[in-house]
């Protein structure tokens, strides 16, 4: 087990760059993210791992940036929303309106897509499970059942 | 030169590129190096005289910049209409959560750490944990000083009392008509208050310059009136305060009032040139900043043997928590349409706005109508079982239409929506006339229920709205108001309007996002399903103004007066020979000349709007116009019930409402979705749970319930388009309507699913559970 005491510098990959960062121990990613890299796409909602908000890729899989420690990401590929450019996620959520704030769309997409890379096929099980997780408070969640729908069709195609 | 009509149409939000990628930069994303933050001490207590509060550890903490207590501003009172609120407890706290002292550090970790060092002492008082707790005699008075408070006219507090507003309506005489009406119900309905859960917890961030100036960017619905209102309590000209609203994480009314800016400006002025950074964390954005009003009510209704009804009596007692803000004008708007969207000659009315040791209540969507909606509903159900009639049948029957009054005496004009084309929507499409309550094969309920609203705007008499319309040097038209972005799709719907009037590529046509005291033309707020009427109307206004520019200017190179110019496709040119014109992006910065020779200038379009013809109300009866323009339509829902163990959902929840003219077709669908989703919420999990002492026992997203994935119906939204003749292409308001129908709606369907009338909120598993077995023994 590693020991950390005082503050550290973190070499972290984050959206394929390589990062080095002065963090505390306890510093969380999203505040990491947030507050050291800039990489303000990524939303503080609860910071209590019950809103999803947060939510980023760390090798491939979502995570809840509020609940895991910056340094317990050392070694991994972190993507953040800012590193997902033009992928059919994003424009599935723009053509079918699964945003309206905005605020919880980052999460709400990198989690869709970790949901549709695990489940290419239509799995409405495994879709409530995943996007449970994430709560949107403008949507009604329509607009994101549908975004995920077309995004699952454009992916297959 | 004809162009099809965008309107109509449903183009893809032009913020969705900066929402999808996350480039979008909220309030918070906005932080500066530099800044110090603050952390704030709540109150443990509901209701506490507060004793010694001793700041010295924490002031000795590394990092620790300052430590303040209600003591350090004895004056200051802040207040929407009535001021009543210190910046931090002084003397007494009032509710549970409410801000006692405050840490400001160089860093939110320093300023989280010497908070702990602050030793506060209280003694706990008894606390008013409902409206009729509050109003019986011998209540603790929550606010003795209430008749010296600062409030506008239209705010009636009844000092001596915990009555912080009453409004009255009398029309008619309803005593003499219950007493002569054949058929009479009478029934009680409530709820406890809750939270707007908007995923964007508030935030401000203030700065006080080495100028003197002070900017504040805000997480704010209503710039300009957080400006007004700093002006007033901080004793600083509005010239010397610049607020910033970014685009909103979701607003729902929350932030609508003023909030956590007084308290980052009282900091701010005391680090003049540092920004000062204060943030609600999510259990204080619920608890702390305000919620939603709870409800307590008694209604009663008389109608004939055929279900026409002559009379209402209703109590509307809303619970407004310990301090006013926007409660003392929700309780109003309630009085304002307290019968619902019906005919009703004899109308008897007191909404009271009552202090409790509640989380205080502000604007929550809706304004007062789901209030009102959810008992004039449930009274009407109750009607209908006396009458044996199908409850849509009675609804339909006493629909309000063009000729009647509304219960202020305003006659409804020929603007107001088709009330029974919206019930006969709903009607189809949960198709009632199959029957309402069938048991299925697992034993299972499956039940319906349906309810009608409507909606005015609760505004100021003087509701202004403006735009300005400038141009870049490639023909594009920008557009400028002091709307806020909320996600409500406003600005889409002002976009495709000046597409349409200028006859635009809607490429060429951009609205602009971040409101801003200094730069954006003056708006009142952006609440009360609002924005797309009034700034529409201006953005029309500031369309037409520079369309004439364009043609002034153009009319001296074409050689021809400026009334035989047409200005579409980008171009200007003569209306009688096309082919002769000019290109905008030729004329919209000046036209030059071969020679050089210059004319014009940039062209800016200016535009306004104020509410037309609006008066207050009679103190006494209620008397007067109030109400802009209504809003109608109906809801209606499906509900499975397990009769075993109260487990229920809704499965399917239909909307129909009268829109005048529907401009962007799946923006306005998100906005009715969006908030039947909110207003099944509402009804089936979302209310604050306190102990006995009035403490929030579910102050956090694990506890407090929100829809989720998977748990929302099968939606339908229709649209009825009765033009508004004075809307902007005959629109009005749409964004708030859909959740007021909803509580009643369901608690109808809930009611007849477990043969029981249920007639308090929200509608749990467990509260329905409870019911049929109370009705079974």
């Amino acid at each position: 087990m590693k020991d950390y005491a005082g503050p550290i510098e973190l070499s972290l990959r984050i959206n394929g760059e390589t990062r080095r960062v002065q963090a505390r121990p306890g510093d969380s990613l999203l505040r990491l993210l947030r507050e050291r890299l800039g990489l303000t796409g990524t939303k503080c909602g609860c910071e209590n791992g019950d809103c999803g908000a947060c939510t980023v890729l760390v090798d491939g899989a979502p995570i809840k940036s509020c609940m895991a420690l910056a340094v317990e990401c050392e070694g991994s590929d972190i993507l953040t929303i800012e590193g997902l450019r033009g992928h059919p996620v994003q424009k599935a959520f723009a053509v079918e309106n699964g945003f309206q704030c905005g605020f919880c769309t980052p999460g709400m997409i990198l989690n869709a897509v970790a949901l549709l890379s695990a489940h290419p096929e239509e799995d409405e099980e495994a879709d409530r499970e995943w996007m449970q997780s994430n709560i949107c408070r403008c949507t009604g969640y329509e607009g994101i059942r549908l975004a995920l729908a077309s995004a699952r069709r454009s992916l297959k195609d | 030169m004809t162009r099809t009509s965008q309107l109509g149409s449903s183009p893809e939000r032009s913020d969705a590129p900066a929402k999808t990628s996350g480039a979008l930069r909220y309030t918070d994303d906005r932080v500066r190096p530099g800044t110090l933050h603050a952390a704030v001490l709540y109150s443990p207590h509901a209701h506490a005289d507060i004793g010694r509060i001793d700041c010295a550890a924490a002031l000795a903490f590394p990092g620790v910049r300052g430590a303040f207590t209600g003591a350090d501003w004895p004056d200051v009172l802040i207040g929407l209409y009535m001021g009543d609120k210190p910046p931090l407890a002084r003397g007494r706290v009032r509710y549970y959560g409410e801000p006692v002292a405050v840490v400001v550090a160089d860093d939110e970790a320093a300023a989280l750490e010497a908070l702990r060092l602050i030793r506060a002492d209280f003694t706990p008082l008894p606390a008013l944990g409902s409206p009729r707790e509050a109003l019986a005699p011998g209540a603790p008075i929550l606010h003795p000083d209430l008749g010296s408070y600062r409030r506008i006219a239209a705010i009636l507090p009844e000092p001596g009392s915990n009555v912080a507003n009453r409004s009255r309506i009398r029309k008619g005489d309803a005593d003499a008509a219950l007493a002569s009406s054949p058929v009479v119900v009478e029934g009680e309905f409530s709820f406890p208050p809750g939270d707007h859960a908007a995923m964007e917890p508030r935030v401000a961030i203030a700065e006080f310059g080495l100028d003197g100036r002070l900017t504040v960017g805000s997480s704010t619905q209503s710039p300009f009136g957080v400006r007004t209102l700093l002006s007033k309590a901080l004793g600083l000209p509005e010239r010397d305060i610049e607020v910033i609203a970014a685009p909103v994480g979701g607003g729902f009314g929350g932030k609508a009032g003023i909030q956590l800016e007084p308290l980052a400006c009282l900091l701010a002025m005391r680090f003049p040139g540092r920004p000062v950074r204060l943030a609600n964390t999510r259990e204080a954005d619920m608890v702390s900043s305000p919620g939603r009003p709870g409800l307590q009510s008694r209604v009663r209704v008389g109608a004939t043997r055929e279900g026409m009804i002559q009379a209402m009596d209703m109590e509307l007692l809303f619970d407004s928590g310990a301090y006013a803000d926007y409660a003392v004008n929700v309780s109003r708007a309630a009085a304002v349409a307290c019968t619902g969207p019906y005919n009703v000659p004899n109308v008897k009315a007191d909404t009271l706005c009552v202090y409790t040791n509640h989380p205080f209540a502000t604007a929550f969507r809706g304004f007062g109508h789901i209030e009102l909606s959810y008992a004039t509903e449930r009274a009407l159900d109750l009607l209908a079982a006396r009458l044996g009639m199908d409850p849509l049948e009675l609804r339909l029957k006493n629909a309000a239409r063009p000729g009647h009054t509304t219960p202020t005496g305003a006659t409804l004009d020929p603007n107001t929506g088709d009330l029974p084309a919206c019930i006969a929507r709903v009607r189809e499409r949960l198709d009632w006339d199959a029957g309402r309550r069938a048991v299925l094969p697992d034993g299972r309920i499956r039940a319906k229920g349906i309810a009608c609203f409507w909606k005015a705007p609760a505004i100021p008499t003087f509701t202004d709205a403006a735009a300005t319309l400038s141009f870049a040097e490639d023909g594009s038209a920008v557009l400028a108001t002091g709307v806020v972005e909320l996600g409500q799709g406003s600005f889409d719907g002002l976009r495709l309007i000046v597409a349409e009037a200028l006859g635009m590529d809607l490429a060429m046509v951009r609205v602009l996002r971040d409101a801003d005291t200094d730069r954006s033309p003056h708006d009142w707020t952006t609440a009360a399903s609002r924005s797309l009427f009034m700034a529409g109307r201006a953005a029309l206004e500031a369309v037409a103004d520079a369309v004439a520019q364009i043609k002034r200017v153009a009319s001296a190179p074409l050689r021809c007066p400026e009334e035989d110019l047409e200005v579409s496709g980008g171009r200007v040119f003569l209306r009688d020979d096309p082919e002769q014109g000019l290109p905008l992006s030729t004329v919209v910065l000046g036209y030059v000349y071969p020679n050089g020779n210059a004319i014009g200038g940039p062209v800016i379009g200016r535009g306004r709007y104020i509410a037309r013809g609006l008066s207050g109300m009679d103190p006494d009866t209620g008397e007067g116009r109030p109400g802009l323009e209504w809003t109608m339509g109906a809801e209606g829902v499906e509900v499975e019930l397990d009769p075993r163990d109260g487990g229920f959902r809704v499965t399917k929840a239909a909307c129909a409402m009268d829109v005048g003219r529907l401009i962007h077709p799946a923006l306005a669908r998100g906005q009715v979705v969006g908030a039947m989703g909110m207003g099944i919420g509402y009804a089936t999990r979302e209310a604050f749970v306190f102990d006995s002492r009035q403490g929030v026992q579910n102050g956090s997203l694990r506890d407090y319930k929100l829809l989720r994935y998977g748990e929302e119906p099968e939606y339908f939204a229709d649209f009825v388009e009765t033009p508004q003749g004075d809307g902007p292409y005959g629109a009005r308001g749409l964004g708030e309507q859909g959740i007021i129908g909803m509580p009643g709606a369901i608690a109808q369907a809930a009611s007849l699913a477990a043969g029981v009338e249920l007639n308090e909120l929200p509608l749990t598993p467990e509260h329905l559970w409870r019911a049929m077995r109370e009705a079974r023994s």
